[in-house]
């Protein structure tokens, strides 16, 4: 690993981790995003923001999230793991967050700062939904149209969601172009927004896109890992031996990740959509399986071919359905401060039922991934150890569509 | 502090490139954008050119373009066409009928996978390219072959960064530069961006086109020109391709602060479909980009002419000699 005095310091005034990161956007948006970023620095810096954000994230969002000892689960694990194996497993519980994942932590971050640069059209792109649902509550929470582009895969697969974002007043716009999922909807959102510069909003769902967008997001997202040490502070008296998370474009694992990242006794793993297997080239984990070049605005890992054309991800769940990833992550990937690795389909649908039965907890099936690597993990790690991870979603959105592919 | 020496450096420039225009008119325009350029970039070869005149000769073929565009008083027509659309073969049969046809310059798409500003034209188009196998290098290609029968006409690509990218900026420039690439337009590097592509690019003698668009306000202008060769590239609109047109007084206003600001040439386009809109653009503009009104024009022909590639060429090619002749006669001047 990498030597570094802190691995929070990024990202610098151009808007890198490291190479990653960057502004690659078209000149229409440039003096959008520069704009956002000094908006964004004055924010921080205004304690009247800050104040705001924390009341609506405890009435309105439910924060703090409950910290959670996964009894049974860790049961389960030290009962297959040897002697002395078997740490115990703990769940942030953003699921519990309103609107069902912890997307709106960071949409209320943003809107707020829409509000304040007097913006008063909103625009969001999603995959699963959550991010298209959590843009949608707090543009009627606050009064602003807003209008969220989703592939029309994910409109079919994800269809509670698209009612959810249509009862809550927002336009769901099908992007049909590419294989019409969330890399899709992106450029779609991005074109809008270079059409509608001097009113609208994006509200950018992953802790991608363009400076300073990475950065607000993951400040955002924050409040998982912060939240998270001081409750385990208080449950156990110590922080814990291991952290993990799903990652797509990642911004729940960044958001977990970031306050412990010079913690360097705290391993730190993310899980990213192995699809239908690594092997197989159908899969959703660029830094595993894809190399760095520039899309979204940013520089990151991409699944890409030897032209630099953007190859199609796959995976089960429609949330980390994305051939790119944070730039933050392409740095902590390189520094070696954080490892990645994957799971496939097949294991998060065998954790999403095994959850719903020890726990009572049904999760999205985006957390099932980051699941299957967590309970293999617990089951190396000694008993008086400790794993937390992040229960980033609930599964109420995927059971329809689990229920085909288990019964139909 | 630190950019008082940069101010200092560009200060007198400015000012000989203000005397030159006041008593020279257009054609210094580029010459004195191109001494602007040289001061900053060290070109080798650009100090051993003999000339003339009492002004250095263009020595890129953009330069050489524009100062006889504006010499005869009228603007250059500048169509867009994407690189394999529909495959390799028509889209070279396309690119060396443009020149005949009326193009004096010739921007060919390099296709991407997420062309984030462009309209459904150039987006079908780009996967029309994909689909028929088309390649950063096979672009180049086209180019090397296009060159064989015409040395003078200016081609420019433009494209998203990642194919690029991936190609490695060196190796790319320098493969563009022996395959006759004279501009690059590349979308998503804005100036912030400069030490990627645009500084590498200059000192290998192809110029970095700069768009500049109604975001670009005044503060930002000089950051945006800050680089700038060949010519400005004005985006008529704040959108993707193909879709509106700015208004023609507008356009006409941003084309003179171009101007002035950035002793460059000014291209516009996006959104010019018709010949009326080409002229009345050609009237303040230096240079008339079309691209979407061809390239529909190609698939609407392409469905019609069921694999006859002479049908697509032709017909692309008859719609571009509509655009010209409007562009070139827009200021009421034969040619």
């Amino acid at each position: 690993m990498e030597k570094l005095n802190t691995y929070r310091a990024g990202p610098d005034a151009e808007g890198r981790f490291g190479k990653f990161g960057g502004r690659f956007v078209a000149e229409t948006l440039t003096p959008l995003v520069l704009d956002l970023a000094k908006e964004y620095e004055a924010a921080k810096k205004d304690k009247s923001f800050q104040e705001e954000l924390d009341y609506y994230l405890k009435h309105y969002v439910g924060r703090p999230s409950p910290l959670y000892y996964a009894e049974r689960l860790t049961d389960y694990v030290r009962d297959r793991a040897g002697k002395g194996k078997g740490a115990k497993i703990y769940f942030k519980r953003d699921e519990l967050n309103h609107t069902g994942a912890h997307k709106i932590n960071n949409c209320m971050g943003q809107i707020l700062l829409a509000r304040r640069m007097g913006k008063t059209r909103i625009i969001a792109e999603t995959g699963a939904g959550q991010h298209g649902v959590a843009s949608a509550t707090v543009c009627a929470r606050f009064g602003l149209p807003c209008v969220v582009y989703m592939g029309a895969t994910d409109v079919e697969r994800q269809k509670p969601n698209v009612f959810r974002m249509k009862l809550l007043g927002a336009e769901v716009r099908p992007v049909t172009s590419g294989r019409a999922t969330l890399k899709d909807a992106m450029n779609e959102a991005l074109r809008d927004w270079v059409t509608n510069v001097e009113d609208t909003f994006y509200i950018i769902g992953t802790a991608a896109g363009p400076h300073p967008y990475p950065m607000l997001v993951r400040d955002f997202q924050s409040v998982i890992g912060k939240e998270s040490k001081e409750q385990m502070q208080e449950a156990e008296g110590r922080l814990p031996d291991v952290i993990m998370a799903c990652i797509g474009g990642g911004s729940n694992a960044i958001g977990l990740f970031h306050p412990y990242l010079d913690d360097l006794d705290v391993e730190i793993i993310g899980v990213e959509a192995g699809g239908l297997g690594l092997e197989t080239g159908e899969h959703a984990a660029s830094l595993t399986g894809g190399r760095p070049g520039v899309l979204h605005g940013n520089r990151t890992y991409l699944l890409q071919d030897d032209d630099g054309q953007i190859k199609e991800a796959h995976s089960i769940s429609a949330g980390l359905d994305y051939p790119g990833i944070g730039p933050e992550h392409a740095w902590l990937y390189e520094t070696g401060r954080v490892s990645y690795v994957s799971a496939t389909d097949k294991e998060a649908l065998e954790m999403f039922q095994l959850c719903a039965k020890l726990e009572g907890i049904i999760p999205a099936l985006e957390p099932a991934h980051a699941l299957a690597r967590a309970v293999e993990k617990a089951g190396e790690m000694s008993r008086d150890q400790i794993l937390l991870m992040n229960m980033c979603g609930r599964g109420d959105k995927d059971v329809f569509s689990v229920m085909e592919m288990l019964e139909g | 502090m630190a950019g008082k020496p940069g101010r200092r450096r560009r200060r007198p420039g400015f000012a000989v490139r203000k005397a030159a225009r006041k008593t020279i008119g257009p054609v210094s325009l580029c010459l004195a954008g191109r001494v602007r350029g040289r001061k900053r970039f060290f070109r080798p070869k650009s100090s051993t050119q003999s000339n003339s005149t009492e002004f250095a000769a263009p020595v890129t073929r953009i330069a050489a373009r524009f100062a006889k565009t504006a010499k005869e008083n009228r603007a250059a027509f500048v169509p867009f066409i994407m690189a394999g659309d529909p495959d390799y073969e028509t889209s070279l049969e396309i690119m060396k009928g443009l020149p005949a046809a009326g193009a004096d310059l010739i921007e060919l798409g390099v296709c991407f996978t997420d062309p984030m500003a462009d309209g459904p034209a150039i987006q079908a188009a780009g996967l029309r390219a994909l689909k028929a196998g088309q390649t950063l290098r096979k672009t180049l290609a086209l180019v090397r072959s296009f060159r064989e029968q015409d040395k003078a006409t200016p081609v420019i690509l433009m494209g998203y960064y990642n194919p690029f990218y991936a190609y490695g900026v060196e190796a790319f420039l320098k493969d563009a530069k022996e395959a006759g690439v004279d501009g690059l337009i590349v979308v998503d590097l804005p100036p912030e961006e400069d030490a990627e592509m645009c500084l590498p690019a200059r000192a290998a003698g192809i110029d970095f086109i700069r768009l500049a668009t109604p975001t670009t306000n005044d503060e930002r202008l000089p950051t945006v020109l800050r680089n700038a060769s060949g010519f400005v590239y004005y985006v008529s609109v704040a959108g993707i391709t193909g879709q509106k047109v700015g208004d023609a007084g507008v356009i006409e206003a941003a084309v003179t602060r171009l101007k002035t600001a950035s002793g460059l040439p000014v291209a516009v386009g996006f959104g010019i479909r018709t010949p009326e809109k080409a002229a009345e653009t050609a009237r303040s503009a230096d240079a008339v980009v079309v691209g979407s009104a061809l390239v529909d024009r190609l698939a609407s022909t392409l469905d019609a002419a069921r694999g006859k590639s002479d049908m697509v060429v032709n017909s692309v090619l008859s719609l571009a000699r509509e655009l010209g002749s409007a562009t070139h006669a827009a200021r009421g001047v034969k040619r």
